[in-house]
């Protein structure tokens, strides 16, 4: 038993089930993230957990009560929406108080409640202007204001930072994650943006067409997708996926592709699994995200196994802090993470470093990873 | 060369600007005309205007008309000027504007925050009021009125407007609130806020321009209605408009004209201080109401 339990929880519309069967525990305190492209279902688990959707079959536990058809304001949750949703005819003050005035709390200890969140979120100067006053980040951190007045047992986000420029983001992105750092309490929070969900989660659920396509650790996730599409859709740039031949060396086994040119390209494998072994002689898709294959120097020094192969450049993309190198392998555009200062040029080889254990593999029918 | 000609555009932009002004200024004057001839006409002696000139100022100003109209002009059969009917009007109009308003909103608020099965067949059903004419319902509305026992009353002619009213105001208010951003009224159920609370304190507030632009229309309406004045009221209960009708329409002795004028910009000034109050709320609501912001 969870802090949070959706157990088994569905979402039908009419005939159309948009949710298939969500199943996740939360810890207290933990910070999950449900993230997924539009559509995916994220929203609507976010609002079935706070009421304001009907759940169609499951159930949802907050402390072991269960919250089916329980009114939204008996939940003991707060939830910061993606307009803000700031009541335009109240000053600030009055956003942050109308919650506790609903629930009956005197004024004198509202009073003390709105002094001790402004002064928190360092909204003391706007808590007698009107929304429509402030710039994006002061509503933002308003709204997150008026959440936490409530003193929830779960905050809810739906895309908070979505209407912010990248810098804000950036910084209330941060400040989020020391709030949660401070006030521990528990957090859903949804995104369409996966380095958000990186960033911010101690747990994340990716989602995709009503089903959770993996829950784990940020690393889970991003070291070892569950899938194709977890491992397409977090990591910008996202994951170089090729089509490659297993086949069985003196050693155990080498995957075999080609270089630029088109001649064999082949990369061995220290100790495979057992599952992939199974594909000897078959297709796999191989997965490599861009700062497992870097230049010979820029190497992890700790990894213990590293291919190194020479191939042509295709593209340099400087950005400063990293200089993205664009090859072909197999046929197709793969993406090297190098130093800012490494000497490449289009056109020219390079000696590229692959990271063999960062090496992941698909089924290129199921999709699956290959474990 | 490109100095001149930017030179002469404004020139040509000056004159066609000059004109546009004039041709205006000739169409104000020609709607102004008939309020012209009635004001003039209202604070002069009969005797003036039976002798001809219709568009001359009065060489006697007198406010004996106006005195008339209001207080002792004979209306039917009782020499009582249209002050009571005036009364008659207002104490029908405010709480049918009223109702219909606050219907209206919570109308608008419920066909589009509290979303139900088959609401937008209601809605549709409920915009018939705003095209079936009126004089469709005389019949079966006299049946109604007279089955409740409000046959000739002015709670009568109240409740008349009212179900008239409740189609535009629902339209007014439900176009409104379509736009009205839905997340606030969740955050407000998540802050414990119920039906009732939420529309008081989070959508009333914000709806200052459409409840102006449903106001003025409603009054407009109601005041200016004669068919059902005429149909649902009778004798002393009877609206300023009918009353007005019978005081212009009366068939023996001197027509009065002065009296007649005066009497119809009495019946008049009410809407027209409304819009002038109001007015300018007036568009800026229509366009809220119709164009996302």
């Amino acid at each position: 038993m969870g802090f949070l339990d959706i157990d088994n929880a569905t979402k039908s519309y009419g005939a159309v089930e948009v949710l298939h069967k969500v199943d996740i525990s939360v810890e207290e305190g933990e910070f999950l993230v449900l993230v997924g492209p539009s559509g995916c279902g994220k929203s609507t688990l976010l609002n079935m957990i706070a009421g304001l959707e009907e759940i169609t079959s499951g159930e949802i536990r907050i402390k072991d009560q269960v919250m089916n058809g329980v009114h939204p304001s008996k939940r003991n949750i707060a939830m910061v929406f993606q307009s803000y949703a700031l009541y335009p005819n109240m000053t600030v003050r009055g956003n942050i108080s109308f919650g506790m005035e609903m629930h009956g709390i005197p004024k004198a200890e509202r009073d003390r409640k709105i002094g001790e969140v402004a002064e928190l979120l360092q909204i003391i100067p706007l808590l007698d202007r009107k929304p429509g006053q402030l710039s994006g980040g002061q509503r933002q951190r308003v709204a997150m204001g008026r959440a936490l007045t409530r003193d929830p047992d779960v905050f809810l986000f739906d895309e908070p930072l979505s209407n912010l420029d990248a810098k804000l983001r950036v910084d209330m992105r941060t400040e989020i994650k020391k709030l949660h750092q401070n006030l521990g309490t528990t957090i859903v929070y949804v995104t369409h943006e996966q380095i958000e969900a990186m960033t911010l989660s101690t747990r994340i659920a990716v989602m995709n067409g009503g089903y959770v396509q993996q829950l784990g650790t940020p690393k889970d996730i991003y070291d070892t997708p569950a899938n194709l599409f977890v491992a397409t859709f977090m990591g910008s740039p996202s994951m170089n996926l090729l089509e490659v031949e297993i086949e069985t060396a003196e050693t155990g086994l080498r995957v075999s592709t080609t270089n630029a040119q088109g001649a064999p390209l082949h990369l061995t494998l220290d100790n495979p699994s057992d599952a992939l072994r199974q594909f000897a002689g078959r297709k796999a898709v191989l997965g490599l995200r861009p700062e497992a294959l870097t230049d010979a120097e820029g190497v992890d020094q700790r990894s213990v196994h590293i291919e190194r192969f020479e191939n042509t450049v295709s593209v340099v993309e400087p950005a400063g802090s990293d200089t993205f190198v664009t090859t072909v392998l197999g046929g197709k555009d793969c993406i090297a993470r190098m130093r800012s200062d490494t000497p490449v040029s289009a056109g020219a080889p390079v000696t590229f470093a692959a990271n063999m254990e960062k090496v992941v593999f698909f089924d290129p029918v199921s999709e699956a990873r290959i474990p | 060369m490109s100095v001149a000609s930017q030179d002469s555009g404004m020139r040509q932009g000056r004159v066609a600007r000059v004109f546009i002004y004039l041709v205006l200024l000739l169409f104000g004057l020609f709607y102004l005309l008939p309020l012209y001839v009635m004001g003039v006409n209202s604070f002069k002696p009969l005797s003036e205007i039976t002798g001809g000139g219709m568009m001359a100022l009065p060489e006697v100003w007198t406010v004996e008309p106006w005195l008339k109209a209001w207080s002792t002009a004979q209306i039917g059969v009782e020499p009582t000027g249209l002050r009571p009917y005036f009364w008659n009007s207002i104490s029908m109009v405010v709480p049918a504007v009223a109702i219909s308003t606050v219907l209206g909103a919570l109308n608008g608020y419920v066909l589009t925050k509290w979303r139900f099965r088959g609401d937008t067949i209601l809605f549709g059903l409920m915009l018939f009021a705003c095209f079936i004419p009126f004089q469709i319902v005389l019949i079966p509305m006299a049946a109604v009125l007279g089955t409740l026992g409000l046959a000739g009353t002015t709670a009568g002619l109240v409740l008349v407007h009212l179900v008239y009213g409740i189609g535009f105001s629902t339209l007014y208010f439900r176009n409104y609130y379509a736009v009205f951003p839905t997340e606030l009224v969740r955050a407000a159920q998540i802050d414990g806020a119920g039906f009732f609370r939420i529309f008081w304190r989070i959508l009333l507030p914000s709806s200052g321009p459409i409840s102006v632009v449903c106001i003025i229309w409603q009054f407009t309406n109601i005041w200016n209605d004669f068919l059902f004045g005429a149909s649902f009221a009778s004798g002393g209960g009877a609206p300023m408009t009918v009353a007005l009708n019978n005081l212009v329409q009366s068939s023996t002795g001197v027509k009065e004209y002065n009296v007649h004028f005066a009497g119809a910009i009495l019946a008049a000034l009410p809407t027209l201080l409304v819009y002038i109050v109001a007015g300018r709320y007036f568009v800026r609501g229509l366009m809220a109401g119709s164009v996302k912001g």
